[in-house]
């Protein structure tokens, strides 16, 4: 009876309403053989043990904040988050309200996503973003649905760079399994030097769609303007996965002819929750709207002559279209997509420039220190943004053992996905970690160069 | 409360000049404010790449914290949610969601640990991950459960997968054919759309079951399986279950239980105990977790022992057993035959899974079995109570919902008017317009966490809005009236597409 605010006395006046004796003759339905299992779950706790038991467990984890220096990133980021993202959050308005299908009483929710997508739009440099997707992985398998359908299944091949996220490709995938779709690119073993310049001889009157991360996933920044007029002679749309904070100091996909560009909201305002949820931003150009799957908000008028917002286009989902839907999707992240608005109108023009820059000179100068190690340096000379590939010269998983045992999280073990960057670590720079954390990175790790 | 706008005013070009009730982030913008000052480097500078990688301007708001807080504080106002009042919206499962679940969900060690550290200094979250697995395996009655995917629609596309890959393993490649019920939600043949299946549409019969004729002609050897939500969308059990699921299991089709309505299920029936293949849950309605105004979801899927080696990776296990002295080791594993990753990560593991396994921890069995049986009382009880004024097509006991129909004979009210009309009683309408098969459908759930006297006040006003549908049908074209929104003009947002805010004049956004 925990959350069920009726009284036993008010429970039998119900049933006799109904017409029933007790309860379970609600239920005579269900095949008698089945009827009322004996569950084999742990009793009840109240609030108080309830509380308990997860602190219990989540004291048992070694988290970024008390615990461990962390240079680890990898498509998710630790960053500040200004306090009152959670208060708003917090507010039951927005995060007890369904999804705003009654426009009369769901303004709130309406207009702060109207919002959320003026800022992706601007952040992107594109014309329209939908009201988000589930991640960033999730948001660039709906680009290649976009594609798909702009070209009606007609072209069936993708193009994707090896230096996008290796989840991201894996989830790409996973989708394509039922869609007859060739992925060109996609190799682990491809040539990480020569990108991406090596994309474009893949491309052909075939292609559907290119992708290429921005920065990519060692961290590099690549202006793909030349890389996009290559595939628009083709007729191929091209899809940026961006990262939001790097939007802010490095110039947009828009400006270099992207025509979707993707990517996860999390840098902006959300914990990492170990891992979710975050939010799939996708934004894109007036053109392809219609073949843009999602949610979208679109302002109108009420019938007071108030400005209001509805959402729109819905003919396009799967409530309305069913199977010849393009994509299946019937939610939106609501609540993070409001998350990361409230931090970009909290951080503002100024605000998130500055986030953008310290991570800019943090990683800069942690780079720099780190390759002066003897033994260690980095792999690329590309410009980059937060992040950067480091050699160790021997495997990752030891050293990162050994900067465990001091307290620090060391970066992603880039052997894992790319054979050719075995003792290669992905270290990750935010305005999070202090000159000080980074030379007692340098510390650690020249110790165990000298190992 | 009456809305007092003023009437719109009309511009020198004949325009008509939308009055602003809450302006936008970029309206408020004020060139110089600041809401956040971020710390000033504490490292030697390195200069930044040449100007052409960068760009010129970020035209982002210019706003105090003040501005921000005050401007969300008034969006806020503007709408309904589960704690300001009753949200009877069928199929969505709107109950209350416990507070705690908002303090577990932000403890430290969950927020601010990363997705890709060391199994080691994550155990407490791999433990709460496990033990959510297990959870989910006893309440439903299946072998194995991925806790990955990011919503409903997610985990039927998820299943769809399972499914698909589970024939072509056997070499069974002729199995093109999902059947689905006229009664399902319409993620359901969107999902089998984006693998290039075909959709059999499957007849309800007169009692809302699924009609077992129709059925049976439809199953042969190109059937991939059933997609089915038992109790279906009219909020009915289905009589023939057992029976159902013979015949699809019968022609080697699979049967996969869409778990919008569990809700109804906990501690009644286990799905995998009737036979079902496979489902999706949903724990943003079964197992408290908020709505959020649209998301995030959470949608694990749960399949049978013959599918455990095709879920998504990567699961939940112990990597290294415990003895008396040491815990074991829980860490990640890959399904044998694994269709692979659905998204990033491993889930919506801070707002969904710890909210969930908070939920559930206080609930133990007999808990869940009362929220069931309640969220079952309360749709039967809304249901007496209104019979008799609405028209009830599939009229029998049901489940944690039941499907009116809103008209009345020589009038022109519609479900929509009578959805609109309930706000002005301050109450959010229920689902309408779905099923289909229903006639101007009226979806409604109550939830189990609902009191008495306010189903009482919901039927009254119900039953009030029937009468005023006869008497003041102009009440009903007209609502909402005491809201401080009315009814859209959605012909003029789908055709000018505003989709932005206005931004600073002359700025393009290609700079």
């Amino acid at each position: 009876m925990t959350y069920i605010p009726i009284s036993p006395k008010e429970r039998d006046a119900m049933l006799e309403t109904i017409g029933v004796k007790s309860l379970d003759d609600l239920f005579e339905a269900v095949p008698a053989k089945h009827r009322f299992p004996k569950l084999n779950l742990p009793p009840a706790l109240t609030e108080m043990e309830a509380m308990n038991e997860l602190s219990g467990l989540a004291q048992s984890n070694e988290n970024v904040r008390s615990d461990l220096i962390s240079f680890l990133g990898a498509g998710m980021y630790n960053h500040y988050i200004p306090s009152v993202v959670d208060h708003i959050l917090r507010r039951g308005e927005f995060y007890t309200a369904y999804t705003p299908y009654q426009p009369e009483i769901s303004q709130g929710t309406l207009q702060a996503i109207f919002e959320y997508q003026s800022l992706m739009a601007v952040l992107t440099g594109m014309d329209v973003s939908n009201a988000s997707h589930y991640d960033g992985a999730t948001a660039t398998a709906e680009a290649v649905n976009l594609a798909y359908a702009q070209f009606r299944g007609k072209r069936k091949k993708v193009v994707i760079s090896p230096t996008v996220h290796p989840q991201y490709r894996a989830v790409i995938r996973t989708y394509a399994q039922g869609m007859d779709l060739e992925l060109a690119g996609d190799n682990a073993n491809a040539d990480l030097d020569s990108q991406p310049d090596e994309l474009e001889s893949m491309l052909d009157v075939n292609t559907s769609l290119v992708i290429v991360q921005y920065p990519d996933f060692f961290g590099r920044v690549y202006d793909y303007t030349k890389l996009i007029e290559a595939a628009h002679a083709k007729g191929a749309l091209v899809c940026i996965v961006a990262n939001p904070t790097a939007l802010a100091l490095f110039k947009t996909p828009g400006s270099m002819g992207a025509d979707v560009v993707v990517g996860d909201g999390q840098p902006l305002g959300i914990p990492m929750w170990y891992g979710g949820p975050s939010v799939g931003f996708f934004t894109t150009r007036k053109n392809y709207v219609h073949k843009m799957a999602g949610r979208l908000v679109g302002e109108t008028v009420d019938n007071h002559g108030q400005r209001a917002y509805v959402l729109t286009l819905t003919a396009r989902e799967q409530h309305i279209k069913r199977e010849r839907a393009t994509s299946n999707i019937c939610t939106n992240q609501g609540l993070i997509a409001l998350g990361t608005a409230v931090y970009l109108s909290l951080l503002g023009k100024k605000g998130l420039r500055q986030v953008a820059e310290l991570c800019y000179q943090k990683a800069h100068y942690a780079a720099q220190q780190l390759s002066q190690i003897d033994g260690m340096g980095l792999c690329f000379t590309e410009p980059f943004f937060h992040e950067f590939a480091l050699c160790v010269n021997r495997p990752v998983a030891e050293v990162n053992a050994h900067l465990l045992e001091h307290g620090i999280l060391g970066g992603y073990d880039l052997g894992q996905d790319y054979p050719a960057l075995k003792d290669h670590m992905l270290v990750a720079v935010t305005e999070m970690n202090s000159k000080e954390d980074i030379d007692t990175l340098v510390q650690v790790l020249s110790e165990v160069s000298h190992d | 409360m009456i809305n007092t706008a003023p009437a719109p005013e009309i511009n020198k070009n004949g325009k008509m000049t939308p009055k602003i009730v809450e302006p936008t982030l970029f309206d408020l913008s004020s060139p110089g404010r600041t809401g956040v000052t971020m710390p000033a480097s504490d490292v030697p500078e390195t200069a930044l790449p040449s100007q052409e990688l960068l760009r010129s301007d970020l035209p982002l708001p210019e706003l105090a914290e003040v501005d921000v807080v005050r401007h969300y504080m008034h969006l806020s106002k503007f709408n309904y949610s589960v704690d300001s009042g009753y949200y009877p919206l069928g199929s969505c499962t709107m109950k209350y969601n416990p507070k705690i679940n908002e303090d577990t969900a932000r403890l430290p060690g969950f927020l601010f640990t990363h997705p890709l550290q060391p199994i080691e200094t994550v155990q407490g979250n791999l433990v709460l991950m496990y033990q959510l697995q297990e959870w989910l395996k006893e309440m439903a009655g299946f072998a194995a459960v991925t806790l990955q995917p990011a919503a409903g629609a997610h985990g039927e596309f998820t299943g769809v997968l399972i499914m698909r890959a589970y024939h072509k393993s056997r070499g069974d490649t002729r199995r093109t054919k999902m059947l689905i019920p006229d009664a399902a939600h319409g993620t359901n043949p969107a999902s089998v759309g984006m693998m290039g299946l075909q959709v059999v549409t499957i007849p309800s019969d007169e009692h809302g079951n699924v009609d077992l004729k129709a059925l049976e002609a439809a199953c042969d050897d190109t059937v991939v399986g059933m997609m089915l939500t038992n109790p279906n969308t009219l909020g009915l059990f289905d009589e023939h279950i057992e029976r159902v699921i013979e015949l699809v299991h019968g022609c080697g089709g699979l049967m996969y239980g869409d778990g919008a309505n569990l809700n109804a299920l906990l501690g009644i029936v286990r799905p995998g105990d009737l036979g079902f293949d496979l489902m999706h849950f949903n724990l943003h309605k079964t197992f408290s977790v908020p709505h959020g105004g649209g998301g995030p979801g959470v949608g694990p899927v749960g399949v049978a022992a013959h599918l455990a080696d095709f879920l998504p990776e990567p699961l939940v296990d112990i990597v290294e057993e415990g003895d008396d002295e040491t815990p074991p080791l829980y860490g990640f594993v890959k399904p044998a035959k694994s269709i692979g990753r659905m998204k990033a990560f491993h889930g919506h593991f801070g707002g969904g899974f710890v909210r969930s396994f908070t939920y559930i921890a206080m609930h133990g069995p007999e808990g869940l079995k009362d929220i069931a049986q309640y969220a079952v009382l309360n749709a039967n009880y809304v249901l007496a109570r209104l019979r008799n004024t609405y028209r009830v097509p599939f009229d029998r006991i049901c489940m944690h919902e039941f499907v009116a129909e809103g008209r009345f004979e020589g009038s022109d009210v519609r479900a929509l008017d009578i959805s609109k009309r309930l706000m002005d009683y301050n109450f959010h309408p229920p689902t309408n317009y779905f099923p289909l098969i229903v006639h101007e459908a009226l979806m409604i759930e109550p939830t189990e966490t609902e009191n008495k006297d306010t189903l009482d006040a919901f039927a009254d006003a119900m039953i009030k809005i029937a009468e005023e549908a006869k008497t003041q049908p102009e009440l009903l074209h007209n609502a909402p009236s005491t809201t401080q929104f009315g009814r859209m003009d959605e012909v003029k947002a789908a055709r000018e597409l505003v989709l932005c805010c206005w931004l600073p004049e002359g700025y393009d956004l290609n700079q």
